[in-house]
């Protein structure tokens, strides 16, 4: 029954082309169709008949490929299929198994034996099969096991043999490092093949080794040369080219000796991925030889200018590789450059932007700000916070480096905001604050910047520039005494449309509202003063222009329009905004019946101004920026592990948290402790005008008993315990050891003499303090690596050479004369490559101890 | 695990896809899941299908780029690293397609659907581990013929009538 039944299905089994057709009936969706499908293969592939099993993996093979179907299951029926003796049979086998095994699939060690006898077949296709399969599968005990039959392969007489073989000795290498010993000398004997397709498929190997590890290939560089010189086919010379700019990189000598003939290629009418080949090597690896990049950035020039795409696209890219060394490459064609910038392609219009961003200097910065700008307007969104992006980080580099009129900046800031499709108002809202820290004299401007994007409505209804008015909320707050009209301000914090913030950003406006309140009694107060006590007379502070000039009228009309605009919020759900709605109003519900009191009685102004000035010292404790590195002046506690075992949870974590670089390292410090002061305040509502200077011992004492009851939060320092508050300074985080070391921007005399303005100071901190990450000099390549030294040194050598590591460790001065000896007697000797054969056996001493060495006659 | 980077060498994966999105080809040279497999194949076809026919054939994508083109209603897509040649994989791309044009003699997208195993060992032929290995024309369709020889060869045993016998008794 069994056999009359598997008999039924090999005769009636769906072909190939009958499930495709099947497939392209169906109207409705094609999942049904292939479930059914499948459950007829899962059928068909258990019978024993080795046809309709392959039949059936080669439909599985499909839906797999093209629908998506899981194939896993069916690893061990496309091994059965393989060992079939049928080529047909054979073919769809190894083509399934090379689509799905991977190195964890269980059954791969079961086709070891069949991928040896395959590699020894007469029938040179089913080699062929054999040595793909293993290219795509092969796995370290593969790869072990059959390097043998590699090393045949490599010397086969049949170049479509060969060439395979030679492509798959990547994959050995890579999964069995000991196989070099055995299949480099073959190997390396093929680059002087005259077959152009060996060839290509050697150099093919070696480009992909060179870019992994390119020292230990310099040895073969007198190969590769006399290939770039003589070959004339344009997929050879290209990977040549490649191997060429890795070996330049680590040998300058190289790149001399090379520039020739690359200029050759390129002043030859060859191909336009030749040229470009060419072009990007020079760009890369040989900027240093002058005439060699002088054509290639005359070849750009041609790319730019030419109407395929493919080519003005590829030419931006070569010169955003040459821009950060030659710049005057890209200053050269800056027209084609801007040009491109209204390009229809995307791709081309984000070259061209990096490119204009790498010539940003202070010079230009405003006249390519406004170029890009007026591109941002005009653009889609991505391109348009592409643009914006680039602007704001090509500024803030190096803290504004390249920015002279902060002013302007500010202002630019601003319009950027109000670009319709920016969203980039996290970035903008960061700036709008560091500058208001680090740069005094910017302050006046961004108040007034800061107050015009207040009451801008259009803002407030778009989410993603919520930072700005946070930002512009908190400067227009924290820098009031620089404005005109401190009662304009209140009164774009408190607008009604800010219901339409989130809480977070609402506390914010709220906290500046008090702000504003506070500097205004304090200057109303100062003011009346001034007039009653002829004493004072003089010094009529220079905060409060006449614009500020508060009369009992005008601030009580402050008072009332806080009063009204915050009551509303003092049953809000959101407790950061109740609270601090909250606090505002019992201030100005105290502050309100002593300055109507005032006016009747002269008597208790005093303490009304005492409140205020109380207050007032609250807030002029400025918000300065903090040294990145302010953590490594503590020194360690002891007992404090700070490297204990986190590398496993690095591990685990690499993949989510990668490391976000900001632009600007600095943190805030927030040196104001106003919540617990307010409350303060309030509690002891009436003694509070006792004394006003008393409050910085105040506040530290407060903070000895937060640290006595949380010292197990602090960091422990000797400097602590003998803080003392006798030298008048009323920081609150004298803590912390200095970490504010300000050092101001060096005046350039040379730049400032044609401007009429100055640059404003920059508060800058970390100068010359770059965090550079050393790369791991340990690659993973490294067993491979070593093989290949070992392997062109010679063979059998490699007990010796760990010797030598220990005697060159110990004694390098003489090996470096031993090795330079030997070069100069090489110099004597005849013919090129005799010449550097007999070299490496010679001197396997010398090279051993010294395993990067380039040939002598090359340079 | 890092192996698996090391051995992303040349093309990583080739795609043909149709303008209506369908996926003709998928040859995947670097390790993907299957999972991982209909991403890509979903995220780019989004990309280069809504791409205008007068822009340039190159894509970035996730730190690689993508080199396409458009033949007749087909997309013919290759995943290469950043530092490979652009044209040159053009040039690879338009050599596939000549030798799938002089195979099925003028080529069209109903032969790489019902051919599609052929379209394969075509590709097989040209590439080696992601790595261009012919450029002859000529032997990549000597081969593939005589390939085609060996398996019309089996296939007439195997569906001899005393064959299916010989089957059905065993």
């Amino acid at each position: 029954m069994a056999s009359s039944n598997s008999l039924m299905y090999s005769l009636f089994q769906r072909s190939l082309e009958d499930l495709i057709k099947g497939i392209r009936l169906q109207l409705h969706g094609d999942s049904s169709f292939i479930s059914k499908s499948l459950d007829e293969i899962r059928r068909e592939i258990k019978l024993t008949d080795l046809s309709t099993k392959s039949i059936a993996l080669q439909k599985l093979s499909y839906l797999a490929a093209l629908h998506g179907v899981d194939m896993s299951w069916a690893a061990f029926h496309a091994v059965e299929v393989v060992s079939s003796s049928r080529f047909g049979d054979k073919r769809i086998g190894y083509h399934a198994i090379a689509q799905s095994f991977n190195d964890q699939t269980p059954v791969l060690l079961l086709i070891t034996n069949q991928l040896r006898k395959d590699l020894n077949s007469s029938n040179e296709y089913e080699v062929s099969l054999a040595l793909e399969c293993l290219s795509r599968v092969g796995t370290d005990d593969l790869a072990r096991d059959l390097t043998s039959e590699v090393f045949t392969l490599l010397g086969s007489s049949k170049a479509f043999v060969r060439k395979k073989a030679i492509g798959v000795v990547l994959r050995v290498f890579d999964k069995y490092p000991d196989a070099v010993k055995v299949c480099f000398k073959r190997l390396v004997e093929n680059l002087e093949s005259s077959d152009q397709h060996i060839l290509s498929a050697v150099v093919g190997v070696f480009c992909e080794l060179t870019t992994k590890d390119p020292r230990s290939y310099l040895p073969l560089a007198p190969e590769f040369y006399k290939i770039l010189v003589d070959s004339r086919n344009t997929w050879v010379l290209i990977k040549v080219l490649k191997v060429f700019a890795k070996l330049a990189s680590i040998e300058p000598r190289l790149a001399k000796k090379v520039a020739d003939p690359i200029c050759e290629h390129m002043r030859r009418n060859v191909g336009k991925s030749l040229l470009f080949e060419c072009i990007r090597t020079v760009v890369s690896g040989l900027s240093d030889q002058e005439t060699a990049l002088k054509l290639a950035v005359a070849k750009i020039r041609d790319f730019l200018v030419d109407d395929d795409p493919n080519l003005k696209y590829l030419g931006l890219h070569a010169l955003s590789i040459v821009a950060p060394k030659h710049l005057w490459a890209v200053l050269e064609n800056k027209e084609a450059v801007v040009k491109a910038l209204s390009d229809e392609d995307p791709n081309v219009k984000l070259e061209a932007l990096h490119l204009l961003m790498a010539m940003v200097n202070e010079d230009n910065v405003s006249e390519i700000s406004r170029i890009l700008m007026n591109y941002a307007l005009k653009s889609g969104p991505l391109f348009c916070n592409e643009v914006i992006g680039s602007v704001l980080l090509a500024c803030s580099r190096n803290s504004y480096e390249i920015v002279v009129d902060f002013d302007w900046y500010l202002s630019l800031l601003g319009e950027m905001a109000r670009i319709p499709h920016c969203q980039r108002g996290q970035e903008i809202g960061h700036q709008l604050i560091d500058i208001g820290m680090r740069v005094k004299d910017a302050r006046p401007e961004l108040v007034r910047i800061s107050r015009a994007l207040l009451i801008d409505p259009a803002l407030l209804g778009n989410q993603s520039l919520h930072p700005i008015l946070s930002a512009a909320a908190w400067a227009s707050g924290e820098y009031v005494e620089f404005s005109k009209t401190s009662y304009d301000i209140a009164e774009a914090l408190l607008q009604p449309r800010t219901s339409l913030l989130p809480p977070s950003i609402r506390a914010i406006y709220i906290h500046s509202t008090f702000k504003v309140l506070v500097f205004s009694l304090k200057a109303y107060f100062s003011a009346q003063e001034s007039t009653s006590s002829p004493l004072v007379e003089e010094s009529t502070s220079s905060v409060s222009s006449p614009e500020n000039a508060f009369t009992y009228k005008s601030i009580s009309s402050l008072v009332n329009m806080i009063e009204l605009g915050l009551c509303s919020l003092s049953g809000t759900l959101d407790v950061e905004v109740q609270e601090r709605a909250k606090n505002v109003l019992g201030f100005t519900g105290m502050i309100k019946h002593k300055i109507a009191e005032e006016v009747t009685a002269q008597g208790s102004e005093i303490e009304a101004s005492r409140a205020v000035a109380f207050m007032e010292d609250v807030f002029s404790e400025e918000l300065c920026p903090v040294s990145a590195t302010a953590q490594e002046k503590f020194p360690l506690p002891d007992g404090l592990e700070l490297k204990e075992n986190l590398e496993d949870l690095q591990e685990i974590c690499g993949e989510f948290l990668k490391p976000v670089v900001e632009s600007n390292s600095n943190l805030f410090s927030s040196s104001e402790k106003i919540s617990f002061s307010v409350a303060r305040l309030r509690i002891s509502d009436q003694q509070e005008a006792s004394s006003s200077s008393s409050h910085p011992p105040e506040s530290a004492s407060l903070l000895a008993e937060h640290r006595k009851r949380h010292g197990m939060y602090y960091l422990s320092s000797q400097k602590s315990d003998d803080h003392n508050d006798s030298n008048g300074n009323n920081n609150t985080l004298n803590e912390y050891p200095p970490a504010n070391e300000i050092s101001a921007d060096s005046f350039n005399p040379k730049k400032k003499m044609n401007q009429s303005k100055p640059r404003p100071v920059v508060v800058k901190l970390d100068e010359g303090d770059d965090f550079k990450m050393k790369p791991d000099a340990s690659s993973n390549d490294e067993p491979l690596s070593r093989a290949i030294q070992t392997a062109l040194m010679g063979k059998g050598k490699e007990k010796e050479r760990e010797k030598d590591n220990h005697e060159r460790s110990l004694d390098p001065g003489i090996k470096e004369q031993s090795s330079r000896k030997e070069k100069k007697t090489k110099k004597k000797n005849g013919e090129k490559s005799s010449k550097h054969r007999s070299r490496r056996r010679s001197d396997k001493d010398a090279i051993a101890a010294k395993p990067v060495e380039i040939v002598d006659f090359l340079l | 695990m890092t192996c698996l980077i090391m051995l992303a060498s040349g093309i990583h994966f080739v795609l043909l896809v149709s303008r209506q999105g369908k996926v003709r080809l998928t040859k995947w040279y670097s390790p993907y899941a299957q999972k991982e497999r209909s991403k890509v194949i979903r995220e780019l076809s989004g990309v280069i299908l809504n791409r205008g026919p007068k822009l340039c054939n190159f894509v970035e994508w996730r730190g690689y780029k993508v080199v396409y083109k458009r033949y007749a209603s087909l997309y013919f897509c290759m995943c290469i690293d950043q530092e490979d040649n652009e044209l040159e994989v053009l040039e690879i791309i338009h050599h596939y397609v000549e030798i799938l044009d002089r195979y099925f003699g003028s080529v069209c997208e109903l032969d790489l659907i019902f051919n599609f195993h052929k379209a394969y060992y075509i590709l097989d032929e040209l590439l080696i581990a992601g790595e261009l290995q012919e450029s002859s024309k000529k032997t990549v369709a000597r081969i593939i013929s005589a390939q085609d020889q060996l398996v019309e060869v089996a296939k007439e045993e195997a569906s001899s009538i005393s064959n299916i016998i010989a089957q059905a008794t065993k």
